[in-house]
């Protein structure tokens, strides 16, 4: 780990939106490389990039399609930079393709989807929660994935670090699943001085090493493989196919056996450095509320007004929805007689709860296109301790 | 480096070295192209163009989509990159823009670069991203069996075209000189020198420079359409090409029919702004204007 350098925004107390937020996050983790195609409502994102990437010394360039920016953040990380885009649900889709290259290859990346309402094309303009599914299991052939969920513009702030930390030190996509009203929200953010803000860097392959064709390139028993970078003479084969410690296509059920445990093993394995949860009254629950993103704090607002009418409401807010805190959704689930899980969208993130919980788990769901009203989870709430 | 043992029953080995060792990864051989296909030698042309190049080896990046074209990255010894169908070019446009002092080639095949890559081939020739594309066209979709695709011949029998193909195929030089790119070449796999300096001259250009080079299939494309033995195509291409580098490019469509002719040549070389050098431009300008202004 190392602090923030050269050309960030400077320390101080700022009134801002969450998409501004955010880039400015990534450019004190280091980000230099933005390729984006402008998309609602996260194209406050590319804008500010646009401004601000050049000015330290970075490039923001536009694709033609979310394909093409996805395909162009893997070479440009292989080419050693830190790299970036946004986009949201449609767009989303677009990218699955290359976020698999990305995993499959080992690149770290950082995508920020502010999602956006309904399927298809939506509601471009209004919030929604609906690709959380997506981000973990939209990609084909078992992926493993890490994502972040912000509430605030501060958090925006920091999430959009720690999602950079996370795809350098696990070389991997790394997502932060925001929304219309995160990223669109103002509100306070505090840029703290640099050297208190912690970047990690990357792991990279020493060259000598790597022309030693005896030595195994990727080396499935370590957690965490250095990465060659284009340009440094290790003269590395990059593989979408499945692939030996050499880098070299195989059809060897012993190396995909390797190969597969090894990508989803750096993560599974670190799930709980991973984790990052935050609870609420949930000292003396009785029922508790999980929730994520903007819907958490409607969320708050619903156990707040619950506790008025003599429910003992508590609150899990998710930050990392993926991996799964399975461990922390477990114990939650022994100390309460039921959970709500609140969200906007037709219920997406209750299946993991309900498969990890122990006592009745109910969805507290709402059509994407405005924040979840919190009667509609004090409702739920009511419901689930009747029963 | 020694050469694998020589297989059960296969050809006796009886030489230690290749003068492409170097370049090559020769203990991946054999490859897994058929007999008779031209992608054996155009990787010969590529490898001696960059033996020939004074660009450091290490900057070499070979850069590669799916297909059997797509093979051809892992072979080299360079730094080489596998990614997915049709994304090569993008991905090259990602790697070059963060590293411009990278010589970046993409080789891939028609379907590839043309047909489910076609929007970033036209992108990046717009850009004019500083970069080399080689296109290997072998007139169809041979990895999967021998599907038409966006290049094959209107009238040519595939697997999905038993009829006969019905669609109008892409002129792709055509396609690509329009779009803006600094450099258009097309050769065929019986053009090996001519490939091989178009390589070279395609190292120095500065923008997007693009070749086509015509390939035999024979146990797909060659089959069905009166070119089954690998050598029935290299004699068309003998026979038939003619070298026009000022070719109108509207006319060089390529019918693979016997009685018609292959135009190749150096179509295009011309000084036009790269894309890495209006981004260094854009990113002095601003720093001269000082950071945290707008």
């Amino acid at each position: 780990m190392s602090t923030a350098n050269g050309g960030g925004i400077k320390p101080g107390d700022y009134f801002t939106m969450g998409n501004f937020a955010c880039v400015e996050g990534a450019i004190l983790a280091g980000c230099r490389f933005y390729a984006g195609y402008p998309i609602t409502p996260s194209s406050e994102i590319f804008e500010r990039a646009s401004v601000r990437f050049p000015q330290v010394g970075g490039n923001a360039i536009e694709m033609e399609d979310e394909v093409g920016s996805m395909a162009a953040l893997v070479g440009a990380s292989f080419a050693g930079a830190k790299v970036m885009t946004a986009t949201s649900g449609p767009g989303f889709s677009l990218m699955m393709e290359n976020i698999g290259l990305a995993y499959m290859m080992e690149a770290p990346l950082v995508l920020i989807n502010v999602q956006r309402a309904g399927p298809s094309t939506g509601i471009p303009t209004l919030v929604g929660q609906g690709d959380m599914m997506q981000a973990k299991w939209g990609s084909h052939g078992d992926v493993e994935m890490i994502a972040y969920s912000p509430n605030s513009v501060q958090e925006f702030f920091d999430f959009t670090i720690q999602a950079f930390n996370a795809a350098e030190k696990f070389r991997t996509p790394v997502f932060v699943m925001a929304d219309q009203v995160v990223g669109m929200m103002w509100e306070k953010l505090h840029v703290p001085p640099a050297e208190e803000i912690e970047v990690a860097q990357r792991l990279v392959m020493d060259p000598a090493v790597a022309l030693d064709r005896e030595h195994p390139l990727f080396d499935y028993a370590r957690d965490f493989i250095p990465m060659p970078i284009a340009g440094m003479g290790a003269r590395v084969n990059v593989d979408s196919l499945t692939h030996d410690s050499r880098g070299y296509p195989t059809t060897d059920h012993n190396w995909s056996e390797k190969m597969t445990r090894h990508l989803a093993g750096k993560i599974k394995d670190h799930t709980r450095e991973i984790w990052r949860w935050e609870e609420s009254f949930l000292d003396d629950a009785e029922v508790a509320v999980v929730s994520y993103g903007s819907a958490a704090r409607s969320s708050l607002a619903a156990v707040k007004s619950a506790r008025t009418k003599g429910i003992r409401a508590g609150l899990l807010r998710l930050q990392t929805p993926w991996p799964f805190p399975d461990e922390v959704v477990e114990k939650l689930s022994r100390r309460v007689s039921g959970i709500v899980v609140a969200e906007v969208n037709a219920g997406q993130m209750v299946h993991p709860v309900r498969e990890n919980s122990r006592c009745p788990v109910v969805g507290a769901n709402w059509a994407p296109g405005s924040l979840i009203e919190p009667r509609v989870i004090v409702d739920a709430m009511q419901a689930v301790v009747v029963s | 480096m020694t050469w694998p043992e020589a297989q059960q029953g296969g050809p006796e080995v009886k030489v230690q070295h290749h003068l492409n060792d170097d370049v090559i990864r020769s203990e991946r051989l054999p490859n897994i192209w058929c007999p008779g296909c031209g992608i054996g030698i155009v990787v010969g042309a590529y490898v001696r163009a960059i033996q020939k190049s004074s660009i450091p080896r290490n900057r070499q990046i070979s850069i590669s989509g799916i297909g059997c074209t797509g093979r051809v990255s892992g072979y080299l010894n360079l730094d080489s990159y596998h990614t997915t169908h049709g994304r090569a070019i993008a991905f090259a446009t990602g790697m070059a823009v963060a590293r411009p002092e990278l010589e970046v080639t993409v080789i891939a095949g028609d379907g590839d670069i043309g047909v489910i890559g076609g929007n970033h081939l036209i992108h990046a020739a717009r850009r004019n991203v500083d970069m080399n594309v080689i296109m290997v066209n072998n007139f169809n979709y041979g990895m999967t069996g021998g599907q038409h695709g966006g290049t094959t011949p209107l009238g040519a029998r595939t697997h999905t075209s038993p009829y006969g193909n019905v669609e109008m195929p892409f002129n792709v030089p055509y396609l690509v000189a329009a779009a803006g790119a600094s450099f258009v070449a097309r050769w065929t796999a019986m053009h090996v020198r001519q490939v091989t300096a178009a390589f070279n001259r395609m190292m120095e250009v500065k923008g997007f420079a693009f070749m086509e080079v015509l390939s035999p299939c024979p146990p797909t494309f060659g089959e069905f359409n009166g070119y089954p033995d690998p050598l029935d195509m290299m004699k068309y291409f003998k026979d038939n090409s003619v070298v026009d580098n000022n070719a109108d490019l509207s006319q060089i469509a390529v019918s693979a029919r016997p009685e018609d002719k292959v135009v190749v040549g150096n179509f295009v070389d011309r000084k036009r702004p790269s894309y890495q050098e209006l981004l260094s431009d854009l990113r002095t300008r601003v720093s001269a204007q000082g950071a945290g202004k707008k």
